[in-house]
Formats: C-alpha cells, sequence, structure tokens
C-alpha cells in the first residue's frame, strides 16, 4: 500500500516505528475516555452523608472481596422502574466515591447489593451466610459457615485506613489511631460509642453475629452488609426529584 | 563451570530471601506464596549444581545448539503446556457450572466456593491456555517469518518458566482468597510486578528476534503480536496501579476508586478481550491459515487496514460494559458507537481469513485442520457482531447482567479461541516433533465435532437463559407490581444450566481426545486409519537462513 504521500512499506521495514506508531494508536482511546473523568466536576456530584467506611466495614468489605461475591452479585442499581422498585433507588457515583476498588459487578446470579443494608435482620443474614437454602430454598449461593468461626481483632486496620487516606480517602489522624479500638466498639452495645459515631455518621453499633463473646469475620461482613446503601438519605431528596 | 557455581550460590541466595519473606509476612496466603518462591529457588539450585556435576564429569560444555535449526524447545514446550491448561482450564469451568446447578458442590469448603473458582476458571483458559499457546506460537511464527533463531535464547527460555511461576501463584492465589476483585486482572501486587518483569523479557525477546530478521519485511503476523505485547504492558501496568498495606503482605488497595476506577477496569477488561483474546489470535489466523491451507494471504491491502483500524477502534470499547450505571452518559456513547463501528474491521479480518481459501475450498471436506480453522472463523464473525449488537443501549438495558453476557463470551472463547488454538496445535505437533503427520487425522475430526456440538448446546442455553431472565426481571403484571422474585428467576435457570454443563462436558471431552492424539503423536505413533487430507512438510525447507552479515537488515 503504498502512493505518493504515504508508504506503508516503510513501517513495515522498521521495528521501531511499527512499535512507536502501534501505541500511539492504542494510546489515545484510553486517553480521551479516562482523563476528562478526573476534571469534570459532575462526574462525581457530591451527595449529603456518604463516608468512609468504618474499620470493622472496611473488614468486612474485604471479606466480600476475598470471597469473590462480585462474580454474583452487583452492587450497581440501574435507573430503570423495575430495578428502583426491586433494589431501591438507583446507585449514584457519589456512593462509591471511596471504594478502592469499586464493587459495581457485572452479573447478577444473585441479586443487586448496592441496598441490602437493612432489608433483613442480622439474624437472618447469618443464617444465610451459615447455609442460604436454610433461609431461602431456590438459593445457589455457596455455605459460608466458616465465616463465623475466624477470630477478628482489628489490630491492623490502623495500617489500612492509613493506605486509604494516602489513596484519597479523607481517613483523618484520629479515625487512624482509633482504627483498632474503633473496630471492636462497633460490635459491642455496652461500650462507649460516642467517638465512633462522631467519626462515622449513621454508624450501626450492635453485635452482628449472634456471639457477643467473639468478634469474628461474619460480624465485619454482615457490619458490611447492613450499611450497604443506607448512607444517603434519599427521603430528604424525594420532593426535589418528583416534582408533580 | 565457574559461573555455573556462581548462578548456584544466587540461587540459594534468592531462597534465602524468599525465606525472610515467609518468616516476616502478615498473612498465610503471603507466606504460601513466599514459600512456593522459596522452593522453585532451591529446586533451581540443584539443577544447577547438577549441570556442573555433569560438566565436571564429561569435561567440558554440552554439545552447542545446532544453529542450522530454528530454536524450538520453548514451542514445544509451550504446545504440551497449552493442552495441559486447555484441560485444567475447561474443568475448572464445567465444576463452577455444575456448581450453579448443584449448589452441593461447594462442599462447604472455604477453598472450593464459586466466588473463589470462577476466576481460577477465567485466568486458567485465558492466561494459561490462552497464554501458553500465544507465546508459543509467536515463538515459533516469529523465527519462520523473519527466517532467524530466536534471539536471547536464555531470556526466552525464562520467558517460558517465567510465565508458569505466575499462572501457578494467580491459580493458588484464589483459591487461597488472594484477589483485587479486577475481573480478569485478580492477581495481586507482587504476583503483577512478577508478571510485568517477565512481560519486558518477552518483548525484548520477541523485538529481538525480529530486529534479527533475514527477509526486508515484517510478516502481517507480527505486527499484530507486537501489538498485543505493547498494549497488554500498557493495560496490565495501569489497571493495576495500586498500594500494597504491607511489604510482608498480598492485600493492596487500588489506586483510584468507584467511578474512574469501574472506566479504568473495563478499560482493561475489555482490551483484554481485545489485545489478549483477539489480537495475537488474529496473528495465529494470518499465520496458520494460508499454511494449513497452502493459499497466500487474500489480501495485504485488506490486512493493513485490518490491523491499524481495529487496534485503533478496540481501544475505546470498553465503557459499553457500564451502561447506564453511574458512568457519565458521554463515555457511555463513546464506547457504544465506536463498538459498532468495530464491528466492520472485525469482519475485515474475518473476510481476510476466510477468503484466504478462495480456490482451496475443498479442503473443508477432506482436511479436519482446515474445518477448525474455518468454524474459528465463524465463531469469530458471529461474536464480533453479537458484541457490538449487546453494546447498543437498549439492547444492552435487557442483556447486562444476564447469563446472555456469559453466552457470548463463551461463542468467543470456545469458538474462536479454543478452535483456533486447537488447530495450530494440530498444525505444530507434528512439525515440532518431526513426525510425519499427526497420531490421526480422523481423531481431529472427533474433535471438531465434539466441540462444535458442545459450543452449540452452551451458546443457544445461554441465550435462552440471558434473554429469559431479563424478561423475567422486568416483568410487570396487570396489577402493575413486578410478577416475579428474584429466587422465581434462579429455579427457572436450572434447566439451561444442566444444558450448558452438557455442552461443556462435551467440550472437554474433545479437548481430552486432542490429549490423546498429540501425546501419541509426540510418541511416534501413528494411527492405522484411511487417510485424510494435510498440508504437506518438508523438514529441510524448515530452517533460518545462514548468517550473511552483508544482508543484515536495517534496524
Amino acid at each position: 500500500m503504498a502512493n505518493r504521500f504515504f508508504d506503508h512499506g516503510k513501517l513495515e521495514r522498521n521495528i521501531t516505528l511499527l512499535a512507536v506508531a502501534s501505541f500511539i494508536v492504542v494510546a489515545i482511546g484510553g486517553i480521551v475516555e479516562f482523563a476528562p473523568l478526573f476534571y469534570i466536576d459532575s462526574t462525581v456530584e457530591k451527595v449529603d452523608g456518604v463516608r468512609p467506611y468504618t474499620p470493622l466495614e472496611l473488614a468486612g468489605r474485604n471479606i466480600f472481596i476475598r470471597e469473590g461475591c462480585y462474580t454474583c452479585h452487583s452492587q450497581m442499581i440501574r435507573p430503570f422502574r423495575d430495578e428502583v422498585e426491586r433494589y431501591g433507588h438507583y446507585s449514584l457515583a457519589a456512593e462509591s466515591m471511596y471504594d478502592h476498588p469499586f464493587q459495581w459487578g457485572s452479573k447478577r446470579t444473585g441479586p443487586d447489593l448496592a441496598r441490602v443494608g437493612g432489608r433483613y435482620s442480622d439474624e437472618w443474614h447469618v443464617q444465610h451466610l451459615i447455609d442460604p437454602r436454610s433461609v431461602v430454598p431456590e438459593s445457589i449461593m455457596p455455605p459460608y459457615a466458616f465465616l463465623a468461626d475466624r477470630v477478628l481483632d482489628g489490630e491492623a486496620m490502623g495500617a489500612d485506613l492509613r493506605v486509604l487516606s494516602r489513596l484519597g480517602v479523607p481517613y483523618d489522624e484520629a479515625m487512624i489511631e482509633n482504627a483498632a479500638a474503633d473496630f471492636t466498639v462497633q460490635t459491642d452495645p455496652f461500650a462507649d460509642a460516642g467517638g465512633l459515631q462522631a467519626r462515622y455518621a449513621r454508624v450501626q453499633v450492635r453485635d452482628f453475629d449472634g456471639n457477643p463473646a467473639r468478634l469474628t469475620e461474619m460480624d465485619a461482613l454482615v457490619a458490611y452488609l447492613q450499611m450497604l446503601g443506607t448512607l444517603v438519605d434519599f427521603e430528604a431528596a424525594a420532593a426535589q426529584e418528583q416534582p408533580r | 563451570m565457574i559461573t555455573l557455581v556462581a548462578k548456584a550460590y544466587g540461587w540459594l541466595a534468592l531462597a534465602v530471601l524468599a525465606l525472610l519473606f515467609v518468616v516476616a509476612a502478615v498473612d498465610s496466603g503471603f507466606a504460601f506464596h513466599m514459600g512456593l518462591v522459596v522452593a522453585v529457588a532451591l529446586g533451581m539450585m540443584v539443577v544447577t549444581l547438577r549441570r556442573a556435576r555433569s560438566v565436571l564429569a564429561f569435561e567440558g560444555a554440552p554439545p552447542p545448539p545446532d544453529l542450522s535449526r530454528y530454536d524450538d524447545d520453548p514451542v514445544r514446550w509451550g504446545v504440551i503446556a497449552t493442552v495441559l491448561w486447555a484441560v485444567i482450564g475447561l474443568l475448572a469451568g464445567l465444576y463452577i457450572a455444575l456448581q450453579l446447578a448443584f449448589p452441593v458442590l461447594n462442599f462447604n469448603s472455604e477453598f472450593m466456593t464459586f466466588g473463589r473458582l470462577r476466576p481460577l476458571h477465567t485466568s486458567a483458559v485465558i492466561f494459561a491456555f490462552g497464554g501458553n499457546i500465544l507465546i508459543a506460537t509467536s515463538f515459533y511464527v516469529v523465527q519462520r517469518t523473519c527466517r532467524a533463531r530466536l534471539a536471547f535464547p536464555g531470556l526466552a527460555r525464562f520467558v517460558f518458566w517465567g510465565y508458569q511461576f505466575f499462572i501457578v501463584l494467580a491459580a493458588t492465589g484464589y483459591a487461597l482468597g488472594i484477589t483485587e476483585s479486577r475481573e480478569y486482572a485478580e492477581p495481586e501486587w507482587y504476583v503483577d510486578i512478577w508478571l510485568t518483569v517477565v512481560w519486558i523479557a518477552y518483548l525484548i525477546v520477541f523485538v529481538g528476534t525480529l530486529a534479527r530478521r533475514r527477509e526486508p519485511h515484517i510478516y502481517v503476523a507480527n505486527w499484530f503480536y507486537l501489538s498485543f505485547i505493547i498494549t497488554i504492558a500498557m493495560l496490565h501496568v495501569v489497571n493495576n496501579l495500586a498500594l500494597p498495606v504491607s511489604l510482608y503482605g498480598s492485600k493492596s488497595y487500588a489506586a483510584f476508586a468507584g467511578v474512574q476506577d469501574a472506566l479504568l477496569q473495563w478499560w482493561y477488561g475489555h482490551n483484554a478481550v481485545a489485545f489478549f483474546l483477539t489480537v495475537p489470535f488474529l496473528a495465529m489466523m494470518y499465520y496458520f491459515v494460508p499454511k494449513q491451507a497452502e493459499r497466500p494471504i487474500y489480501s495485504y491491502r485488506l490486512s493493513i487496514i485490518h490491523f491499524w483500524s481495529l487496534i485503533f477502534l478496540y481501544i475505546w470499547a470498553g465503557p459499553h460494559h457500564l451502561h447506564y450505571t453511574a458512568l457519565p452518559d458521554w463515555a457511555q456513547t463513546l464506547g457504544m458507537v465506536f463498538s459498532v463501528v468495530l464491528w466492520m474491521p472485525s469482519w475485515g479480518g474475518m473476510i481476510n481469513g476466510l477468503m484466504t481459501l478462495n480456490g482451496a475450498w475443498d479442503k473443508i471436506r477432506t482436511d479436519p485442520i482446515i474445518r477448525m480453522m474455518v468454524m474459528a472463523l465463524a465463531f469469530y464473525g458471529m461474536a464480533t457482531f453479537e458484541g457490538p449488537m449487546l453494546s447498543i443501549r437498549s439492547v444492552n438495558s435487557l442483556s447486562h447482567y444476564t447469563e446472555w453476557t456469559i453466552g457470548h463470551v463463551h461463542a468467543g472463547a470456545l469458538g474462536w479461541n479454543g478452535m483456533i488454538s486447537f488447530a495450530a496445535v494440530y498444525y505444530l505437533a507434528p512439525r515440532l516433533w518431526g513426525r510425519m503427520r499427526l497420531y490421526s487425522l480422523r481423531m481431529v475430526n472427533w474433535h471438531f465435532w465434539m466441540a462444535t456440538i458442545g459450543i452449540v448446546l452452551y451458546a443457544a442455553s445461554m441465550w435462552v437463559a440471558g434473554i429469559m431472565q431479563g424478561l423475567m426481571w422486568r416483568e410487570y403484571g396487570a396489577d402493575g407490581y413486578l410478577v416475579y422474585a428474584f429466587s422465581e428467576v434462579v429455579t427457572a435457570m436450572h434447566p439451561m444450566y444442566l444444558i450448558r454443563a452438557a455442552g461443556g462436558t462435551l467440550y472437554l471431552l474433545g479437548a481430552v481426545v486432542m490429549v490423546v492424539n498429540v501425546w501419541l503423536t509426540v510418541a511416534g505413533k501413528l494411527r492405522d486409519e484411511p487417510p485424510l487430507h494435510d498440508a504437506a512438510y518438508d523438514p529441510a525447507q524448515d530452517r533460518p537462513l545462514p548468517a550473511r552479515p552483508q544482508t543484515a537488515p536495517a534496524e
């Protein structure tokens, strides 16, 4: 393919030219789509109520990731009548702005979990995780009984918060210093949770796994599931949204 | 001799260093992986010392390699690894498919859950099976089309073994729950760094061999391989940007969050399909289809247009995985438009491959390897039509999150990637081991039919399942309420999951037939059977050109 203006043979005879040209060609699309997301303000609109995860919720989220829950459960409700009716208000960009990495998922072998928080009791979640078919006979979910036997202490959570703060999550010094304490306080209904509640708005404090004697991975995972989608108060915004 | 002993000390030092990481590890998974490094380093030390002893015993170095032949050892290992990983990857896929039909197969074990085995299946098939056939064929093709031996033979061996070690780290990591949860890029930060090292070595070997070519032009297959190696390096490094919590632990947090992270991941995810499962497999098409058909490629001009338009357009398509999500609309629209436009270069490539058979179409009847190649291209054409269709927003609103996506992916993976790889394995096996022909061409035909029927069962059941799922989720009754609970839709999937598993079983059995065929070919056996047509092979011609310094190519 050669004419007066262009001879493709030149590219075919020169590796450096071929490699550089093909790299430039593949770099364009990604740059055009990715770079603007960081400076266009409307990408992530500010929403009241969105806050970083508490240390316990973060540990639960890490278990969610470890077990590959995202392979069957999405966390992204699309703005369709049926989805909003089935799962709740469609997901906002701000609701996952502190998610390193995001957990939107790509497949619904099981239902969406973006607003599962508060829909079921703690007891239901524990029973469902131990033996899914005991509460939902049609379920094909794997059992996760082993979570109830794994004790957690949260000593290391400060390091996790610090890394996330380096990545831009607004964890302040007080949050990082109190990470280990906040971790246990969140599962102890008799402890003084004032500091925890001041640091993390709308935090749920209770024993999640039904066994107050031990703080387990089950506590952490249920704490995470129970806060999903609960941070933004859509009741307050309802009037603006439906101007009939 | 002295260098061998020095090397053995180097391996010992690495083992000791890795042992320190085992001791300092903050989680058991990281300790296990560093333990694997210790084991490999000690194993390599023993191998090196044995080699030193045999050098002493024979009082001389082993005979130098025969420079008048191509350097095919890594290709031979690659073909064996491909066949082995194919069976493992398919078996893992069949197992998780059965888990969805019979959840009791999760066995109450944390190591056997669907959530941990699913990445194992996808990585085993894409990176272990796919990656090995790509490395093997690229080393084979680049030598033949450049008429030169591999540059840096030691580095080429490092690429092969280093890549296998990457696979072992990734696969054991998934079972242990070590994952970044980035689809098709799940391995954690230290495994990512290791793969980057291996990949740079791969680039050096490949470009080095191109630079040694004794042909003035770089053949079109090599453009595709080169673009694959460069672009995968870019995608891998950018998508895996993360901060580890501890240098002695496996856990890391992704550099980006939410919307930006989602776009980045699907920019990677879709281009893993593009630059891992399409571009280099097209390179295989550009070499093996003309070879097996014994016809030149249909159009040189079309191959130029095909190459540049395909690699330019593909990279934009990622956002179609995020339709109707919180990703800004303009990005979704860009992704959709480019996905639809992408249909054209995809079919251009398919046409270039199929039309190569002009004047040799009768071989579909007589040559089972050609039959596989043609079926692969037909599935490529089908999947690259289905893809743009699914990327249209209104279609995607139904298909997203459903089994339809799974069916689409497997039409491409089983039909296109699988079939063209099997055809390449059948082409390579007799040539690499110096056999007259394959053990059995008839068995290639059995494999072809088992695989084809398997794919049809798989794709058809997942189409039905996906569309049914999408429609049931959004169905409203006359009373204005949703008709189906989520669990009712799960129940409705059961028969489809069974048909899918049956299709997968057939496909796996076909691969087992291939294992037997390749095994017996390597063993030098010939099945007594009525002959079928196969492309001619002359070992005497299969040589690099001897070195002629005055004709060394520029660059």
